[in-house]
């Protein structure tokens, strides 16, 4: 049996549809109705409400908690002050990406990192001669994500305060239901949105009062595939899904640095050392061979191919994670491995790997799409990530 | 004004704004011109009481055209739109029917009236999907006149003859019979269940002064299953922030092509020189001139009042004065301090957040009808209604709610009028028919408003209050819509365009003929 979470006794009631998806060992809900339709827009047009729990999260603690962490991810932890979060990738010593997630500095020596990736060891090793205790509370710690352009009021009514200071990427605590968490202003969907950190023997409570708040605010409770639909518009990657992490990868094609896969912002080359450092020095130097990219598929090229057919266009409802060929110039040049319909945007999104060449925003190529079972060749453009971005989501 | 207008487009409905993005995109300058505060015509968001925002007039959106909003990139524009997931059709005796856009709790559901029903139902909606496809290209298409040898109609012809062909000779023969038969007859041919049938023949009716049993109805239910969201034709949804929210998607998509609106700048007339449109005199008298006029008011309005008979020929003036109306429907908006509570399936359950159809059996929308023939409202109406907030629940203060109750038949013309009494006595009726099912709605309202055909044409100048500019029938549709002579949105009056939901394919959120209108005019030089 797959575990189940700490708001298992909850979300259970609510899946319809006896469907679930497998996340780091826990069972979470696909989708609670029968269609996950409306979870999905809900996203965008009130709130919806993930259970998170499965992420990983380490407690790393002590004198030296900011020196082991900004030595082992390539963003700069030691700038980040108390009360903030980042998100970056890191990397082995080979500047290949082991795995990715956010570090929120709780206090000037407490730290929790979350990822999807077991990383225990990983820092352990890297915390060698360091004062610092890392402590894996994966388990001990629930989270929730409260996401959509009504999460504020919601959190706002049922922490009874004001989170008008909350900004960004920032960090505060409150209590919910008679309970103290943390509120990070942090979420996987490019909306406005917030994650909320509990003990786990006191997730129900934090449920319920979400649950109740969130009723005079259209909240739906929503699943992994209408999450998997709000990120995709929003451009952010999938280990697994977009990227095979340096410890999975058979050989070395399989693994990304972070420069092919679009993360080079969150590469501080200036820092004295950090893992992989020097690795992607020298990348850098010979230009990253490829880059994760956002596609766009033209529409009416897609409706030709259908109507020849006979069809009309069939739309995936969901996210499809099969890897697909991209061409140009009759050659391959890379290939998408998220791909699907937004029914908010009206177009059909992608992320791919592109040669150098071709990732340039504004450059055409074409797809493989399936069609009545034959496989054919959509164009496509490049375009800039995120597909959505709403300004709400930083106000 | 310094700046020569390559056209004026009069009146920013959705379709008038539509135009204005595509001439605007094209590269002309562009004018539009609104007699009221907003734009948007029938599709606007209006704070009625403070706190509650509704869609006051329009209210559902599925017949958008797929290509207006990708060709002008509404989302990004702030275009949201949020599918409806059911029906739900609350019954006298206490039981109801509800209609799940999920195939095997739908087919559950409807068999729990009628086994045979549940399974036709599938098949009828593949039907139907087909007879959708059959028609879409037609809504894209400038009416060619069969009557005349033009290049332009010939050609036009010969595309209809060939894509009529292609949808195939059975096909062919059932589209006819949706052309011509009633609604409820139609239906008959496939389903037994009294509600059910009833419920879907309302989509023929909707807006019509017409029962379910007059011939031609099963038109304007076809009219109403090709709308599509993502490839899903006969989905409806609604527009977050409220159809307002739509116009003002296609508002910004204008004014980010260049086109520039102006709100509360009513059109007098429209200035005719040696025979041709030269421009507009707004009510200020301020004179505008453009090489070309785009008329997004109702046809009687733009020809008789506007450019005035004294321009046209009298059998042209005639068909525009014999070109029907007749609005029957009439629009209660209703803010909510809780949700009703349908005794026949209590609780704030998913069938709210659907359509809620009163249309018990074709019967009662026969009646309702019959009553409206002989020149008074229903007493017992047709209604189908919405309630927005539990989809954006920002429309009302946290917990509050909004009302949408489209009321039909509420005729033009009632016996004594449309007095203050007699408006109150059909918001009475409304809300007492709805009360049959929902005991608690009475007690629930905070603020009513009341729309009959006359508020619609006093404030939105839509002639007899008719939703869709004129009656949607094939009398008056396609090439001879809204008449012969000015079929195609050109007009007799050179350089006067029709480019709203008087001209073809016809009402409804589409914006076809704004989009058919544009494409036309740039094609013809403008």
């Amino acid at each position: 049996m797959l575990r189940t979470t700490p708001f298992h006794a909850r979300t259970a009631p609510l899946v319809q549809g006896w469907a679930y998806r497998r996340w780091a060992g826990y069972a979470v809900a696909s989708a609670y109705e029968l269609s996950h339709e409306r979870e999905y827009h809900a996203i965008r047009a009130s709130a919806a409400l993930f259970d998170i729990s499965p992420l990983r999260k380490y407690e790393v603690r002590g004198r030296d908690a900011a020196r082991l962490l900004d030595r082992v991810v390539t963003r700069d932890v030691r700038a980040l002050p108390p009360a903030r979060v980042l998100y970056t990738p890191w990397c082995d010593g080979a500047g290949q990406v082991l795995d990715d997630g956010t570090i929120a500095r709780r206090d000037e020596t407490v730290f929790r990192m979350t990822c999807s990736e077991p990383n225990l060891r990983w820092l352990g090793e890297n915390a060698r001669g360091l004062e610092v205790e890392i402590e894996d509370v994966s388990e001990r710690l629930a989270a929730l994500a409260l996401q959509g352009p009504a999460s504020r009021a919601i959190l706002e009514a049922a922490c009874d305060a004001s989170l008008g200071a909350l900004g960004y990427f920032g960090l505060g605590r409150a209590r919910l239901g008679g309970v103290g968490v943390e509120i990070s202003r942090t979420g996987y969907t490019g909306d406005l949105g917030y994650e909320i950190w509990v003990e786990a023997e006191s997730a129900l409570a934090v449920w319920d009062a979400l649950v109740d708040a969130g009723r005079a605010h259209a909240l739906v409770p929503a699943g992994l595939l209408a999450l998997d639909l709000a990120r995709l518009e929003a451009g952010l990657l999938l280990i697994d899904v977009d990227y095979v992490p340096a410890r999975k990868a058979l050989v070395p094609g399989q693994a990304s640095s972070p420069f092919e896969l679009g993360l080079g912002w969150a590469v501080k080359l200036e820092k004295d050392f950090f893992v992989g450092k020097r690795a992607l020095e020298a990348e850098v130097r010979r230009d990253p061979s490829s880059r994760l990219a956002g596609l766009e598929l033209e529409w009416e090229p897609l409706e030709r191919l259908w109507s020849a057919r006979g069809l009309a266009v069939r739309l995936p409802a969901t996210v499809e994670r099969t890897s697909v060929p991209v061409y140009a110039g009759g050659r391959q040049v890379g290939y998408a491995t998220t791909h699907g319909w937004s029914p908010l945007l009206k177009r059909y999104l992608a992320l791919a790997h592109l040669a150098a060449r071709w990732a340039e925003p504004g450059t055409r190529v074409e797809m493989e799409v399936t069609v009545e079972h034959r496989r054919e060749r959509c164009p496509a453009r490049v375009v800039k990530k995120p597909f959505y971005d709403p300004p709400r989501k930083r106000a | 004004m310094a700046r020569a207008w390559d056209a004026i487009v009069v009146g920013a409905g959705h379709n008038g704004l539509v135009c204005a993005a595509y001439l605007a995109r094209a590269g002309r300058r562009v004018l539009v011109l609104e007699r009221r505060e907003r734009v948007g015509g029938a599709a606007v968001t209006e704070e009625v009481f403070p706190g509650f925002r509704f869609s006051v007039y329009s209210y559902v959106v599925s017949l958008l055209r797929p290509e207006i909003v990708r060709e002008l990139d509404l989302p990004r524009h702030g275009l949201h739109i949020v599918p409806l997931e059911s029906t739900f059709t609350p019954l006298p005796g206490g039981d109801y029917l509800a209609q799940w856009n999920d195939p095997d709790r739908n087919r559950r559901e409807i068999a729990r009236h009628s086994p045979r029903d549940a399974e036709a139902v599938e098949e009828f909606g593949r039907w139907m999907h087909r007879m959708a496809r059959a028609v879409r290209p037609l809504l894209a298409t400038i009416p060619p006149d069969p009557a005349s040898l033009g290049l332009r109609d010939l050609s036009g012809m010969l595309r209809l003859v060939r894509h009529l062909r292609a949808i195939g000779r059975s096909d062919l023969h059932e589209l006819h019979r949706l052309l011509t038969m009633s609604a409820a007859d139609f239906l008959d041919r496939w389903f037994e269940c009294e509600p059910l049938k009833a419920t879907k023949s309302a989509s023929g009716i909707i807006g019509t002064l017409a029962g379910p049993r007059s011939p031609g109805t099963a038109y304007v239910l076809l009219h109403h299953y090709i709308g599509e969201l993502d490839g899903v034709f006969r989905a409806w949804g609604i527009a977050r922030g409220g159809n307002g929210a739509v116009s003002e998607a296609i508002a910004a998509a204008a004014r980010a092509a260049g086109a520039e609106i102006r709100t509360a700048a009513p059109v007098g007339r429209v200035l005719v020189e040696r025979g041709r449109a030269v421009g507009v005199v707004l009510e200020s008298g301020e004179e505008i001139r453009a090489r070309a006029l785009a008329s997004n008011a109702d046809p009687r309005h733009t020809f008789l009042d506007l450019v005035g008979e004294a321009h046209l020929e009298p059998g042209f003036a005639a068909a525009v004065r014999r070109y029907r109306y007749r609005g029957a429907s009439a629009k209660v908006n209703l803010a909510l301090a809780e949700l009703p509570d349908f005794t026949a399936l209590p609780g704030a359950g998913a069938h709210l957040r659907g359509a809620i159809s009163v249309s018990p059996s074709v019967a009662y929308l026969e009646r309702a009808y019959d009553e409206a023939k002989y020149g008074a409202f229903s007493r017992r109406p047709y209604l189908d209604i919405v309630i927005p907030t539990l989809i954006d629940p920002t429309m009302a203060p946290p917990g509050r709610h909004v009302m949408s109750v489209f009321a039909q038949y509420a005729p033009r013309h009632i016996e004594g009028g449309w007095t203050e009494a007699q408006r109150a006595a059909f918001g009475d009726t409304v809300v007492e028919t709805l009360a049959e099912y929902a005991p608690n709605l009475p007690r629930a309202i905070l603020g009513r408003q009341v729309l009959t055909p006359e508020d619609i044409e006093r404030t939105l100048g839509l002639a007899e209050g008719n939703i869709f500019q004129g009656e949607l029938s094939v009398a008056q549709m396609f090439f001879l819509r809204p008449v012969p002579g000015a079929s195609a949105y050109r007009t007799p009056v050179p350089g006067l365009w029709l480019c709203g939901s008087g001209a073809h394919p016809g009402g409804g959120v589409m914006g076809a003929a704004g989009r058919n209108a544009a494409l036309r005019m740039l094609r013809e030089g403008v």
